[in-house]
Formats: C-alpha cells, sequence, structure tokens
C-alpha cells in the first residue's frame, strides 16, 4: 500500500507541474495577475508531493522492502542501513526521482528568494522550471517507475553495486545533480528573459548568485567523483575522461565560461546575445549528460542500465526543450541591441576569447565524446576515443586561456594603453618565468619541458592576479580600509584564480611524475620504492557485513623511519560475486603513496602495485578554493540590493505613515 | 538571422547522430572472423611443451575456445562460471593460454580447477592477434566444420551462459 501511495503522489505533482507551467506562463503573456499568483503555491506543492514520494522510496528501502522491483535489483537485508539509504539512488529509477526532487529544491528556492523581482518574470521562471518537472516525471512515470511491483516476491535483494558502497557515493551524486539541476535555473532566467519584450541586463543580475550556486556544486561534485575513482577503482587515476565525466564537466566548462560572461553583462552591459546561449546551453549540456549516462548510446565504466525506450524519452525531452529555446534564441537574439563599446585592447576582449575558449574546449570533449558513434554512423568500423586525445587537445586550447586570464585581469575594462600595459607586464613576465624555470630545475629531473609550462601557467595566474590586487590598492592612502571597502566577489575572483593555479600545479606535477611498480610480495618482503621501504608486516583474513576480504598490512618506512602503515583490501561482495580493491592511501600536502592490493598468486604470495603520486591533493584543494571564492561572490553586497531597496521602502513607509 | 541558427543546426545534427545511435547495440563489437573458418594454428600445448595441438582438433563437434592469462584480472571471475559449466553441460571447452608465463598459468589452473581439455599455449601471442583478441578473456564459439560463429568479449557471466551460449552450441549441435 504504502509503495502504491509513493506512486500516487508522483502523479499528483505531475499534475501540479502541468498547472506550475501552464497557467503562470499563460498568466504573464496576457498580464492576468490571478495565473500569475499561481506559480509559488502550486511549486511549492509540487515540492511538498515529490518529497513524500522521495521519503516513501527511503522508507521502503530501509525496511527491505523486497516486493518493489528497483530494491529487490539494488539492495540487500546484508546491506548497512546507510547504504541501504544511499541505494536510493544508486540506480536508475531512484536516481531519476532525487533528479526530480533537486529540481524541485531549486525550484521552491526560487519561490522564496524572489520577492524583489517582477512577478510576471518570476512567473515565467517558475513556469519554465515546472515545465522541465513535468518532462521528467513522465519519465518516470512511463518508462522508469521506481515503485513498480514485483511478484513472486523475492526472499532477498540483488544487492547494491559494491562500487558504489562508499562514503563517497552516498554525497557524490547529490552534489553533482545540484550542480547539473542547478542550471535549469540559470536556464528560466534566460528563458523568462528572451520572452520578455524589452529585453535590458537586469536579469543577468538576478540570475548570478543561482548560477555561481549551481556552478560551485557542480565544481565540489566533479571533485568529489575524481577523488572517489581514485581512492575506489584501486589504479591510482583521478580522471578518467569516460563519457560519463564528460558529461559533467562540459556543463562545468560553459557554467564557468557563463559565471564570467553573465558578471560582463551584468556590470557592463556587454555580451547579452552570448550570456542567452551559453544559459541555454550550460542546461543543454546537463540535459544531454543525462541522456549519455542512460539511453545506452555510449558505452562507458559508470553506465546505467541501458535501454532504448528511455533513450528515445530523454531525446524527445531534449529536443523540446533545447530544440525550443534555440528556436527562440534564433528569433529574439537578432532584435536584441548589442550594449556598451569597448576598444580591442580592454579586459571585455579578453573575457570574450576565453568564453570562446572555453565553448572551443567544451565541443572538443564533446566531439571526443561522440566521435565513435560518428564514426559508426559513417560505416568506418567501431573505435573509442581514450585519454590520449583528449590530453592532446585539451592543453594547447588551456595555454592561451591561461594567457588571455592573466592579461584579462590587469586590463582596464573598456579601453587600455597597449604601452602601459607593456610596462606593467615587464616585471610580471620576467619574474613568472625566472622562479618557473628555476623551480623545475632545481626540484625536477625529467620531464621539465612539460612540468615548466604547467608551473609556468600556475604562477602566471598567481602572480597576476595578485598584482590586480596590488594595482587596486596603490593609489589608496589607507591600505586597510580600501581592503575592507573592496567587494567580496573581488576576493571571490582572487581565491577562485588561485585555485585554478593550485589545480594546474596539482594536474601537471602528477601527470608527469607519478611512479608506480608491480610486485610479488609475501608476508615479510622488503620493496625499495621512491625512496621508501615497504614491508608486508601481515596478510588478515576479514569479513564485512555482505563481503569477505583479505587485507594487507603494509609498514612503510623512510631511513628506517616509520612513516606510515597502509591497509589495502582485497574484497569479495558475496552477493554479486564481485571483487573490489580498497586502496591504502597515506595522503600529504606534497605527496600521496597509493597501495593496492592485486591478485593472489600463490597460496602465500599476492601481487602489490605501489604508486608514489606527488601532489595529487592540489587537484582537489584547488577545487575546493575555485568553490569557496565562488561562495564569496555569492556573499557580495550587490546581490542584496533588492531586499535593502525593500527595507528603505518600509522605513519609507513608516515615516510617511 | 543565419549567425542565430547556427546554434540549432548544430543541435539538430548532434540529435540526428543520436537518433541514429539509438538504434544500435553499443555492447556489439563486430568480429570480422565471425562465419569465417577459425585461424589454423599448431601450438604446443600448456601441459606437455612437446606435444602440439593444432586447430584441426576441434573440428567435429562444436566447441568454445576460451583465451586466458594468469595476468587477467577478469579471468579470475570468469573461471568459475567455465568450471560450472563443464560439470553441468557436455561442452567441448579448450583454452588458449595467451601471452603468458607457462609456470604461472600452471598453478592458476592448480589454484582454481581446470575447465579446459586442453589449453593451447601462445606465449607470443601471434594466435591471439590471427584471433583478433584485443580483451582477454574472450570466448570463440566454433561449429562441426571449424567455423567462427559467435565470439564473446569479456567474461562470461552465469547468465550470459546459460541464455546466449548454452543455446547457440545446441543449435549448433543440431546442424550437420
Amino acid at each position: 500500500m504504502i509503495p502504491e501511495l509513493g506512486h500516487f503522489t508522483l502523479i499528483l505533482a505531475l499534475a501540479m507541474a502541468f498547472i506550475q507551467s501552464s497557467f503562470p506562463l499563460v498568466g504573464a503573456t496576457i498580464a492576468n495577475q490571478t495565473f500569475m499568483a499561481l506559480a509559488r503555491p502550486v511549486a511549492r506543492l509540487q515540492f511538498f508531493f515529490v518529497v513524500i514520494s522521495f521519503f516513501i522510496l527511503v522508507y521502503s528501502f530501509l525496511i527491505n522492502d523486497f516486493s518493489i522491483s528497483y530494491i529487490a535489483n539494488n539492495s540487500n537485508t546484508l546491506l548497512p542501513w546507510y547504504y541501504r539509504f544511499s541505494a536510493v539512488w544508486g540506480a536508475h529509477e531512484g536516481s531519476l526521482l532525487l533528479w526530480v526532487l533537486i529540481l524541485n529544491i531549486w525550484t521552491i528556492a526560487v519561490t522564496y528568494f524572489s520577492r524583489g523581482l517582477p512577478e510576471y518574470f518570476v512567473a515565467r521562471v517558475i513556469g519554465v522550471m515546472g515545465l522541465i518537472s513535468a518532462g521528467f516525471l513522465l519519465f518516470m512515470l512511463f518508462t522508469s517507475n521506481p515503485f513498480e511491483r514485483i511478484f513472486p516476491i523475492p526472499l532477498d535483494g540483488a544487492d547494491l553495486n559494491p562500487l558504489l558502497q562508499d562514503i563517497g557515493l552516498i554525497i557524490h551524486p547529490p552534489i553533482l545533480y545540484m550542480g547539473y539541476v542547478g542550471f535549469s535555473v540559470a536556464f528560466s532566467f534566460a528563458i523568462a528573459a528572451l520572452l520578455d519584450s524589452n529585453l535590458d541586463t537586469t536579469w543577468a543580475r538576478w540570475s548570478r548568485p543561482w548560477t555561481l550556486l549551481a556552478w560551485i556544486f557542480l565544481t565540489l561534485g566533479i571533485a568529489l567523483g575524481s577523488w572517489w575513482a581514485y581512492y575506489e577503482l584501486g589504479w591510482g587515476g583521478w580522471w578518467f575522461w569516460d563519457p560519463v565525466e564528460n558529461a559533467s564537466f562540459m556543463p562545468w566548462l560553459i557554467g564557468t565560461a557563463l559565471i564570467h560572461s553573465l558578471a560582463a553583462t551584468d556590470k557592463r552591459g556587454i555580451f547579452k546575445n552570448w550570456t542567452l546561449l551559453l544559459s541555454i546551453c550550460a542546461f543543454a549540456l546537463s540535459l544531454l549528460g543525462t541522456f549519455l549516462v542512460r539511453s545506452g548510446v555510449i558505452t562507458s565504466v559508470h553506465a546505467f542500465a541501458t535501454d532504448p525506450t528511455r533513450g528515445i524519452f530523454i531525446l524527445l525531452l531534449l529536443g523540446v526543450f533545447v530544440g525550443g529555446s534555440l528556436v527562440l534564441y534564433a528569433f529574439r537574439a537578432p532584435t536584441i541591441k548589442a550594449g556598451g563599446k569597448f576598444k580591442l585592447l580592454s579586459r571585455e576582449t579578453f573575457l570574450l576569447l576565453n568564453s570562446i575558449l572555453f565553448l572551443v574546449a567544451m565541443l572538443t570533449v564533446l566531439l571526443g565524446t561522440i566521435y565513435p558513434l560518428i564514426i559508426e554512423a559513417l560505416n568506418l568500423g567501431k573505435i573509442s576515443v581514450g585519454a590520449p586525445y583528449f590530453n592532446a587537445v585539451f592543453v594547447p586550447i588551456m595555454s592561451p586561456l591561461v594567457v588571455f586570464l592573466g592579461l584579462g585581469v590587469i586590463t582596464k575594462w573598456k579601453q587600455d594603453n597597449l604601452f602601459q600595459l607593456l610596462i606593467k607586464l615587464r616585471y610580471l613576465l620576467i619574474s613568472t618565468l625566472f622562479i618557473g624555470i628555476t623551480i623545475v630545475l632545481v626540484f625536477f629531473e625529467n620531464h621539465q619541458l612539460k612540468t615548466s609550462m604547467g608551473i609556468i601557467a600556475a604562477l602566471w595566474i598567481s602572480l597576476t592576479t595578485f598584482y590586480s590586487f596590488y594595482l587596486r590598492l596603490q593609489n589608496k592612502k589607507n591600505k586597510l580600509a580600501a581592503m575592507l571597502i573592496i567587494p567580496r566577489s573581488y576576493y571571490g575572483m582572487l581565491l577562485a584564480h588561485l585555485g585554478f593555479s593550485v589545480c594546474i600545479v596539482g594536474i601537471t606535477i602528477t601527470s608527469n611524475h607519478s611512479v608506480d611498480i608491480h610486485e610479488r610480495m609475501k608476508i615479510g618482503d622488503t620493496i625499495e620504492f621512491s625512496n621508501y621501504q615497504f614491508n608486508l608486516r601481515d596478510l588478515k583474513e576479514i569479513s564485512g557485513p555482505n563481503y569477505k576480504a583479505t587485507e594487507a598490512i603494509v609498514d612503510v618506512k623512510k631511513n628506517e623511519t616509520l612513516i606510515t602503515t597502509l591497509r589495502s583490501q582485497k574484497r569479495i561482495y558475496t552477493v554479486r560475486d564481485m571483487p573490489m580493491t580498497e586502496a591504502g592511501i597515506d595522503a600529504g600536502f606534497t605527496r600521496d603513496i597509493y597501495m593496492s592490493l592485486g591478485e593472489p598468486l600463490d597460496t602465500e604470495s599476492w601481487s602489490v602495485r605501489l604508486y608514489h603520486k606527488p601532489f595529487v591533493r592540489w587537484i582537489w584543494l584547488g577545487s575546493i578554493l575555485m568553490a569557496i571564492g565562488g561562495l564569496l561572490a555569492i556573499l557580495d553586497k550587490r546581490y542584496r540590493t533588492a531586499k535593502q531597496r525593500k527595507k528603505s521602502i518600509i522605513v519609507n513607509n513608516e515615516v510617511v505613515s | 538571422m543565419i549567425r542565430y541558427l547556427l546554434p540549432l543546426t548544430i543541435f539538430l545534427g548532434i540529435t540526428v547522430l543520436f537518433i541514429y545511435g539509438l538504434q544500435n547495440d553499443p555492447r556489439y563489437i563486430p568480429s570480422p572472423l565471425i562465419n569465417q573458418s577459425a585461424p589454423e594454428f599448431n601450438l604446443p600445448t600448456l601441459h606437455e611443451p612437446e606435444l602440439n595441438i593444432k586447430m584441426d582438433t576441434l573440428k567435429g563437434k562444436v566447441s568454445l575456445l576460451n583465451v586466458w592469462a594468469s595476468w587477467c584480472a577478469a579471468c579470475r571471475i570468469e573461471h568459475p562460471i567455465l568450471n560450472n559449466a563443464v560439470r553441468n553441460y557436455d561442452i567441448k571447452l579448450y583454452g588458449l593460454n595467451y601471452k603468458d608465463s607457462r609456470s604461472e598459468a600452471l598453478i592458476w589452473l592448480k589454484d582454481l580447477g581446470n575447465p579446459y581439455i586442453e589449453s593451447a599455449y601462445d606465449k607470443d601471442g601471434v594466435v591471439g592477434i590471427d584471433y583478433g583478441v584485443y580483451g582477454v578473456p574472450e570466448t570463440f564459439i566454433i561449429d562441426k566444420q571449424g567455423i567462427i560463429r559467435y565470439k564473446h568479449i569479456g567474461p562470461i557471466n552465469n547468465e550470459q551462459f546459460d541464455n546466449i551460449i548454452m543455446p547457440m552450441i545446441r543449435n549448433l549441435e543440431e546442424e550437420k
């Protein structure tokens, strides 16, 4: 009975989504206040029904209701309760429900934090979001009902995919989805702006904090996914250019271009068309990601259960939302007047160039992801595009981007003087090259060219960023007071750019200077590797709740002093008979030592893989800095003007009365 | 107007590609060898280096040729399924030990059981190249005339063995 209730509330949510999308959108067009006023309450009602439905699924997982097919396929009585909880989004149907729940969380946030905006605009935004929700609810109810019953009821479930039985996977999907789905807000704002008869740039200011928030979640979600892959897949890689990873990376690339372009539109009234297009594009790529993961068009290690009818349905949704909005764009964009003017040598130029480079980078990733499909369509056979392609094309695109980034932050808006810029650049360029080359010559013996490219890029970004800060304070008498006046969004920019350079350092050094060996070891053996001594102290048999494991305990010494003890497990998950490796990692600021247990070679020896990965932490550290930078930018006072204006109106009224 | 239609055009192009893509099975990897005679080989057997095994040995009855190696992790997953299969069904299963060390391969079979009638020892992977092996394990179904009729890439699980491999073998056995 309870699962049917969950199914029923989903249907009610769909009904709400229809009302939420039809009346407010029509109301905004014919200026009907009653219709428009429906937007907020109906959206909240939809949220209510989706939450009930979601919690019914959670509850059914926790009580092991194997009469539900989805639960029978993805859970097991031996599974610990927290994995039963996260198993809710462990496969297709449940993760769609999570998708819809998160869309509703964003919508409800819009209903509460949009008080200062014109009524017709909010009605349109909520209406478009209702339309998206309706599409996904239809998809779920027709092709992927999470509450479908199974008969006869199995005694026990088939267990959650062991790969997903991990703390990282409890939090990774919700955060990633917050990012993905969050771009639906930017998308809805852009559509609302396009539907508006007199399009100005105020929508860009309204859209900025939402877009930034979605971007922060996406940044963190991708970083978490990469961290999870690093320690869970057991071979020390942190990025695989897998189609599903690319699916989250493409919206990030466009999202990054979008937050910069939105800033320019907001502050300077430029790039209006471009910003609108990027807003549509970011969400289109989120939908594309959903399509790629679920349709089975492209195979991947992540691939969800694939089903062509599902693929067709998502393709249809993609066609309606993206096709529809691009048609709208094609009609409306030519009528939008270009905003403020700028000269060739200006910050605007560099912003635009980098925006284009982000788009090119996204298209390259897209091409690599769907290239196997193109080749097949042209009857040239089956191929797969791997990391070598992406690595080969990505560095040449990122290099000019780094150069322009540095130039952009020290160039003035509107117009700058070439001579003055060159003077500013003189010392910056010399010190970047000098420090970069010195570091590489002193610390690195091999791959010096590639390493110096990365180090110089990172230094260029940090030095220009600090220099722009210096320029801002240069002529101020009281430096401390001036520092307090500088808006938070500026500090956010500083931090995010520094985060980017930290990331570059991590990627460069890890990719070029990681070493690993593959050895046979038995108890008591010692291996010398990368100036450390690894001693296999013990091998233990362990029984987990739903797995059996062999654990290797390895003491790591350097010059006879014990540094750490690593524990790596080879697990066999009994229900699915699936082997998994739990890596043993000693994390450090400048290096990770990583061990993974391979296969038993005979009764007493095992194959063991050891890795020394310098600076790998910096990749995630940099991502966290970028996210904090984004957060600082959201907290900027300029977005609170609406509230403040309202307060002042109230104050005025009181004065009047 | 035209430049504003460009995004739409690109999007439509990609959509057409996806519609096409949906009609194909992404896991299907064609082997040019299917319905061709299985490439000849003449290799020493794994257990007795002085004895040789030829492709001809496999003819006359429907047989399975499983490419495996002791270094291959996925083979370890597949192995119990093969052990089970030879216990439960009357099938002829041959192994092609691919790019392996003889001693490690023998230890492997000793530890995990030997489901194979015989394994050919392809030390340098020369025969593997003829068979277009690119992911171990791979399994070929070869009919009575020595023609390859099916190829499975990656480890076979129980379900696939019962629902794909066995029905195929039964059908082929009824052929003359």
